[in-house]
């Protein structure tokens, strides 16, 4: 067929022409760049291995990682990083493990189960901690218009925050008695949000299921089942109606609102006040291969925070976090979040200035206290399917978390002049007992079973 | 295409003789060329392809606004009239925070072409100013005899689609070296086609996806220690394996049916068993396998999204995923580029496989 052969000679033609067009242009801008940018600072860390590639998922809390690279904190360590989107946490998990990943951004819960003994087992470390809070659980529009006459409300009408699950128990009930079982999602069986929604719901009485050893769905006498779905997927879940409300991190909460498809009803600073939320991870091989590295690393990434604690940087980070490469969601839904404020329902903005913490209240730290309250869970929903003395939670959280090396990054930043000195805490690793949470709950990290025996619904041990 | 234009076609369609009258009237000078043929060969593909945007244009029109009034109902019955107001004015005023997800229209997916393209220039200035940067500490790492540093920024969409098509390539290859091969080899003994059916009617409707993840257990462990990035490997052989069926089926099919004369010349030339491959049965089942590596070749562009996405291989693949993660402003008309892209490309790579096809055959066939 002639007809045929002279179209596709035409766009033959047609492509060369762009191909063309496209490699002239675009080399006159070359020579007054490079110009401005100075010579490497040298830091007097010898790194081994200079060229980095870490992992993260779609989500804001990865802003440390996105700051450091974008900002050249990285660079200036003599670290040349690229920060690859990865597409769920287990793919991320088996990367770092694997080495495809020299680190990434991870839920605080997954080093901590590779090392307990839930899931897949490696040794990983933590050696800063990303950020504090920035979680927030959304129920769907149906659900909502259900359960917001059972919320009380001030005399503007607006319901009163923090909404407890209690508002949810009728709804529950009534989507079981149309033969309906109430599924929600959380992003993975270790993660923060899995152990937060439980909480949510427990402190409500609504039971979200036990994992046994052998049952490792954590679906046994649940009325609420939770199942795994990526964070960036959870806004499409729910709008197909898979799910009835999730818990993510930010932007999917603010993305359900700015497309109409759900509403947040609350967040994870009301269930505890400035909980720990995602941490880097390496390798414990990694880190004793390339020590200097771990560190150089380290005190990029607390720049970074630093840098991001600054109020006035937050618009240009949301800006740097709106790029395609890192979370890619308009401006708009991550400065909801991002600028100290929460949309609820859609136009109920509220006053949120601890919403995203990165640096304050020394939020990169990698608490020892923080990684137990994490196996007190994991204990209370069975994960740990067998008891455990009270020791066993301190040497297990001391192989993983290594302020050690946030400490020497941070002197190092000291010397430097980056930080002031009263930045570095004096502490033994523990935060103080606090009873900062929906039900208020005494957590005492020096006292993990007496914790796990407080609760009434879950494991208890003697 | 001496033809004259004033010859009357009875089959002419009005609104060509009102051109031509257009013609005539304004005294245009007689054109050239056909004209008719001409109006075939673009006028009528290029009104199809006005007619396409026009529908989509008014489908992505009706679809927005089914979301809007959805959205401001909602409002309405859930917050009252004054929230379904300002969403209203809010709409109209077409700001960044009120914008609808559904398919978008052919002009926003216009302005995310020049977007990627714009993009693609800024990548190519950052690449360049990243090894300028580099150069003093390469030259460094050179003489002490260890591997550069390389670019460490995101890749722009022509690299993206630079990517896609060296993993359907070297999948092609892969598909071509196996498939080919063992159908003349099955193809040549009934013993051998009887033995292998089952294994190749078991295989040939597996999906990519399974495809990829055995692929990726068996070089996960093959490479066990190392830690490279894999993500390339594993998908160039998955796409090969998924893709190769259609040839080994066809090569098989074409090698056994081929005329039983030019065999009995065969023999009468006493031709031996190689020669005879070479010189009488691959020539004549020549269609039948290029048939067979048009379809390998679509099946691997058309597999190939599905698995660069499960193997995070920075391909066409990768970038529609994310960009549907993104859920930016942009998004959507980002994966429509995509589609298109994918879509052309798909169809160029017919045309090509057609042009050796016919180089090398004596049928010379046409594509549809």
């Amino acid at each position: 067929m002639k007809k045929m052969k002279t179209i596709l000679k035409r766009t033959i033609s047609v492509i060369t022409l762009a191909v063309l067009l496209n490699s002239c242009g675009g080399k006159e801008k070359k020579e007054t760049k490079a110009e401005t940018k100075e010579e490497v600072k040298t830091t007097g860390l010898e790194i081994e291995k200079p060229q980095l590639t870490f992992g993260f998922i779609k989500l804001t809390d990865m802003a440390p990682l996105a700051i450091a690279k974008d900002k050249g904190y990285f660079e200036d360590e003599g670290l040349f990083v690229s920060v690859e989107a990865q597409s769920n946490w287990k793919n991320v998990l088996d990367r770092v493990i694997d080495g495809q990943l020299d680190g990434s951004h991870m839920l605080a819960g997954q080093p901590i189960a590779a090392g307990a003994g839930f899931g897949r087992q490696a040794e990983l470390v933590t050696t800063f901690s990303m950020d504090l809070n920035g979680n927030g659980i959304t129920v769907s529009n149906d659900v909502w218009s259900k359960m917001k006459p059972n919320v009380p409300k001030d005399e503007d009408g607006k319901p009163i925050h923090p909404i407890k699950a209690e508002a949810l128990k009728p709804v529950i009930a009534e989507y079981k008695n149309s033969g309906k079982a109430f599924k929600m999602g959380m992003v993975f069986p270790v993660s923060t949000h899995n152990y937060e929604i439980r909480y949510w719901l427990a402190a409500a009485g609504i039971h979200p299921g036990m994992y046994t050893a052998e049952n490792v769905q954590g679906q046994i006498d649940a009325e609420v089942l939770l199942s795994v779905t990526p964070p960036p997927q959870m806004p499409a879940t729910l709008e197909s109606g898979t799910i009835y409300g999730y818990c993510v991190g930010e932007p999917w909460n603010q993305q359900a609102v700015f497309k109409g498809i759900g509403v947040p009803v609350t967040t994870n600073y009301d269930i505890w006040k400035n909980n720990p939320e995602k941490v880097f991870v390496m390798t414990k091989k990694f880190i004793e291969e390339n020590p200097n590295t771990a560190i150089a690393v380290t005190k990029a990434l607390i720049r970074a925070g630093k840098w991001l604690d600054q109020p006035e940087n937050r618009a240009e980070a949301v800006k740097i976090l709106s790029k395609p490469q890192y979370v890619g969601a308009p401006e708009s839904v991550l400065a909801n979040s991002m600028t100290g404020t929460f949309e609820f329902e859609k136009g109920d903005k509220r006053q949120m200035p601890d919403f995203n913490v990165f640096y304050k209240y020394n939020a990169t730290y990698p608490f020892y206290s923080d990684g137990i309250w994490f196996l007190t869970q994991m204990r209370r929903w069975g994960q740990i399917p067998e008891t455990k003395p009270a020791n066993w939670y301190s040497e297990t959280i001391q192989k993983i978390y290594r302020p050690d090396i946030w400490k020497k990054a941070a002197e190092l930043l000291v010397k430097e002049g980056k930080i002031p000195v009263e930045d570095i805490p004096q502490t033994d690793g523990y935060k103080p007992a606090t009873t900062d949470f929906i039900d208020g709950k005494k957590f005492d990290a020096k006292d993990p079973l007496g914790y796990i025996n407080s609760f009434s619904i879950g494991n208890k041990d003697k | 295409m001496k033809q004259s234009v004033t010859v009357n076609q009875p089959a002419e369609a009005k609104w060509l003789r009102v051109i031509r009258t257009f013609f005539t009237k304004v005294n245009i000078k007689k054109p050239t060329f056909n004209l008719s043929s001409f109006l075939k060969k673009v006028g009528i593909p290029l009104v199809s392809i006005a007619v396409f945007i026009g529908i989509w244009h008014l489908g992505a029109e009706a679809l927005k606004q089914r979301e809007i009034n959805f959205r401001i109902e909602k409002t309405l019955t859930d917050q009252g009239e004054s929230a379904a107001a300002a969403l209203k004015a809010c709409f109209a005023s077409n700001e960044s925070t009120c914008q609808t997800n559904t398919l978008p229209s052919p002009s926003q997916v216009w302005s995310s072409i020049l977007t990627l393209i714009a993009d693609h220039y800024v990548i190519k200035q950052d690449k360049e100013a990243f090894a300028e940067k580099t150069a003093a500490v390469n030259a460094k790492r050179e003489a002490a005899g260890k591997e550069p540093i390389v670019y460490t920024g995101r890749p722009s969409f022509v690299d993206i689609v630079i990517t896609s098509l060296k993993t359907v390539f070297a999948g092609f290859l892969l598909a071509f070296f196996i498939a080919v091969p063992i159908g003349i080899v099955i193809g040549l003994s009934d013993k051998l086609r009887n033995a292998f059916n089952w294994f190749i009617q078991i295989f040939k409707p597996v999906s990519p996806v399974v495809w990829y993840l055995l692929v990726f257990m068996i070089v996960k462990t093959l490479l066990i220690g190392t830690s490279t990035d894999n993500s390339f490997v594993i998908s160039f052989i998955s796409v090969g394996l998924c893709a190769m069926w259609a040839t080994l089926v066809n090569t098989a099919v074409g090698v056994s049916t081929v005329d039983k004369d030019y065999i009995n010349v065969a023999k009468v030339l006493k031709l031996g068993p190689l020669q005879k491959v070479f010189k009488v049965i691959l020539p004549s089942s020549l269609p039948l396998i290029f048939t067979g590596l048009r379809i390998t070749l679509s099946v691997a562009w058309m597999v190939l999204i599905a698995i660069e996405l499960l193997a995070q291989s920075p391909g066409l693949g990768l970038f529609v995923w994310e960009e549907f993660q993104n859920g930016a402003n942009d998004s959507n008309s980002k994966i429509i580029v995509a589609m298109f892209v994918i879509g052309i490309i798909g169809f160029l790579l017919d045309r090509f496989m057609l042009t050796i096809q016919n180089m090398v055959s004596f049928n010379k066939s046409e594509g549809i």
